[in-house]
């Protein structure tokens, strides 16, 4: 039995990535759900229209933020502002002191809303909530268009990897090297179908989403699809690098966990963005996940105008070209033939180009 | 097996390697993989290259193929469409398409389309004996029908230079008998055949052979050149003749060998080429400080 845990531990030395994960995995884990598992919101962004912006605005206490307040607006730009996702909450207030005032919340942001509803609940000034986006604050209206995000993350980074890294293993990569591909035609032949399926997952889980759970499709088809052939490009370029850095079918599946895990926990997904403290939010940030969520969040609940889904659109577009670049220049590499690390001095190569 | 192959007449330009230095690795890890190696491969033939593991084998096959990059030397070799590259063990060949799906895509590769792709498919599948397990799944064939696979999709766009990694290695006597012909075949077509092989009575077979140790060559020529340039003197008994590292096993018998001229009433062994083989290695060894 000594040697059998003698051969374990050997075995497991060499395995960096897996003693990375038996090490690591513990200590992310600690960091991320200590400081990133909140559902509490502390601090809600809040616009105060109307003629009583002022008083009511000065009435408002925590969580409350109040970022603007306005005398000349009133209903519409309060819809208008949530709508785009400028705020949480956009109070509209009565023509006189006594007239209550209306606060309508942006339902979509699902822990945002409830806080904002407990906090109206609770405060002295006469305001009443009208939630809008999602007025019975169904989570499953805000977690449908997050899981299909994250379905599309599986499918893009772990199935990709996996398959390609199938054709490294079996010696099939080597084969096509040799066949009268262009590196291009073999890595786009590799994550076109993967694209593909994606995309179909993407409508089937979208529309399965609407269908059984009543989820609303309110906004901008083109737009919802621009941001997931974007989103999905990201991930497919995680995939195809992660290939690149596997050996075989099971680290590549270790490394695809390690990169779609933290998404789901610091997409804003399950915790909110805002409630995570700015050591972790800032991870959050990097990840495609989350700008995915905002355009899926945005556009299917909300109607958001193209004018405030730029940024994620900009973003996911970066990450796409910087993933797919590095993906596809590392694959390219793997393809090219093994060159000496020291000069040559007289090669040459008779007609053997392609 | 069929006959020896018989070379053919040689015409057009001859590939191959001249003079070949591959190195991997840097600095302290650097290790040279072949020195100063030449391989021609002539049109119509089959030059095999022979060498225990790690002598260099597949690293010059490689080089054909444009997948190794010499540090020096020159290679020549077809444009890459005109060449077909069969890897060791049957490597090149998707378990999870069908035998004619894997065809297909191979000739879709080549742009081999229509009744001259089928015409092909055919052919390459009945002289395989492959015609009957078209529609199974690669991956469910046995090891000798999926070298053979793998054959004929190397040989499926009828290339000019085809270069094969021990293709009958780990394949029963039947299939390389099978496998054999198919080589022959090819050659008498008029491709260039390059093979590795570790079955040294398949390297007689070639029209020339190459031993390679540890990057170096040993011996190269006709197998009779080869034959007939062995080192030393191998004579056969029952018990080692001398140093036992010097000695071999054939069978029941046991095989020795020493360096320089026969030795009084000594009856030297006429060597087949296992037996050229162990003894120029012998030789290097010897040479090099002592039998390793």
């Amino acid at each position: 039995m000594k040697s059998m845990i003698l051969k374990e531990f050997l075995e497991l030395r060499r395995d960096k990535r897996t003693m990375a994960m038996i090490i690591g995995l513990p200590l992310i884990l600690l960091v991320i759900f200590g400081y990133a598992a909140r559902f509490d919101v502390t601090d809600l962004k809040t616009d105060v229209y109307g003629p009583q912006a002022k008083t009511v605005a000065g009435q408002l206490k925590d969580p409350f933020d109040v970022k603007e307040t306005s005398t000349s607006k009133g209903k519409d730009q309060a819809e208008q502002a949530l709508r785009e996702g400028t705020v949480d909450v956009a109070i509209v207030t009565g023509s006189s002191p006594s007239e209550p005032s209306t606060a309508y919340i942006n339902g979509a942001n699902l822990f945002a809303a409830q806080t904002a509803v407990a906090s109206i609940a609770t405060s002295e000034a006469p305001i009443k909530p009208d939630v809008l986006f999602n007025p019975d604050l169904e989570t499953s209206w805000v977690m449908v268009p997050a899981l299909v995000g994250m379905i599309m993350a599986l499918i893009g980074t772990l199935i990709t990897a996996i398959g390609l890294v199938k054709e490294r293993q079996a010696g099939t990569l080597e084969q096509l090297a040799v066949m009268p591909f262009k590196p291009t035609d073999v890595i786009a032949g590799k994550i076109v179908p993967y694209f593909i399926l994606g995309a179909f997952d993407l409508v089937l889980v979208t529309v399965l989403g609407c269908l059984l759970f009543g989820v609303p499709f309110n906004g901008n088809v083109l737009i919802f699809a621009l941001g997931s052939a974007l989103f999905l490009l990201a991930v497919l370029g995680l995939g195809v690098l992660i290939s690149t850095v596997s050996q075989n079918q099971g680290q590549a599946m270790q490394v695809a966990m390690m990169s779609i895990m933290p998404q789901i926990l610091l997409s804003g997904m399950i915790f909110p963005l805002e409630s995570m403290t700015w050591g972790v939010r800032w991870i959050g940030y990097l990840l495609p996940l989350t700008w995915f969520n905002k355009i899926a969040n945005g556009v299917m609940l909300r109607d958001a105008p193209l004018s405030s889904l730029w940024v994620p659109l900009l973003v996911l577009a970066a990450m796409a070209v910087l993933l797919l670049g590095a993906a596809v220049l590392r694959f390219r590499r793997d393809l090219a033939p093994a060159m000496p690390k020291i000069p040559a001095k007289t090669t040459a190569t008779a007609g053997a180009g392609r | 097996m069929n006959g020896p192959t018989a070379p053919a007449a040689a015409t057009g330009p001859q590939w191959g390697a001249s003079g070949v230095t591959v190195v991997f690795g840097k600095g302290s890890a650097q290790v040279t993989a072949l020195s100063e190696v030449s391989f021609p491969v002539p049109r119509g033939q089959v030059a095999a290259v022979v060498g225990g593991d790690g002598a260099g084998k597949t690293t010059l096959l490689r080089t054909l193929v444009s997948r190794v990059g010499p540090v020096s030397g020159t290679v020549s070799a077809p444009p890459q469409r005109q060449c077909a590259f069969m890897p060791t063990g049957a490597s090149g060949v998707w378990v999870d398409l069908s035998v004619e799906e894997n065809l297909n895509f191979v000739g879709a590769a080549y742009g081999l389309t229509g009744p001259d792709l089928e015409q092909r498919k055919a052919r390459l599948l009945e002289t395989a004996d492959l015609a009957k397990a078209r529609d199974r799944l690669a991956g469910r064939l046995s090891g000798g029908m999926r070298q053979k696979l793998a054959f004929c999709m190397a040989m499926l766009h009828e290339p000019d230079l085809l270069v094969l990694d021990e293709p009958s290695t780990g394949v029963d006597p039947v299939s390389r008998v099978d496998l054999w012909r198919l080589i022959s075949h090819a050659a008498a077509q008029g491709a260039a055949v390059a093979m590795a092989t570790t079955y040294l009575d398949e390297a007689e077979r070639a029209s020339t052979v190459l031993v390679l140790d540890d990057g170096h060559v040993l011996a190269q020529g006709t197998p009779s050149e080869v034959l007939a340039a062995t080192p030393g003197v191998i004579t056969t008994g029952t018990a080692p003749a001398g140093d036992p590292d010097l000695s071999w096993r054939r069978g029941r018998a046991v095989h020795s060998w020493h360096p320089g001229p026969a030795r009084p009433g000594e009856n030297a062994l006429t060597p087949d080429m296992e037996d050229s083989v162990i003894a120029a290695t012998l030789a290097r060894h010897t040479t090099a400080g002592g039998v390793t």
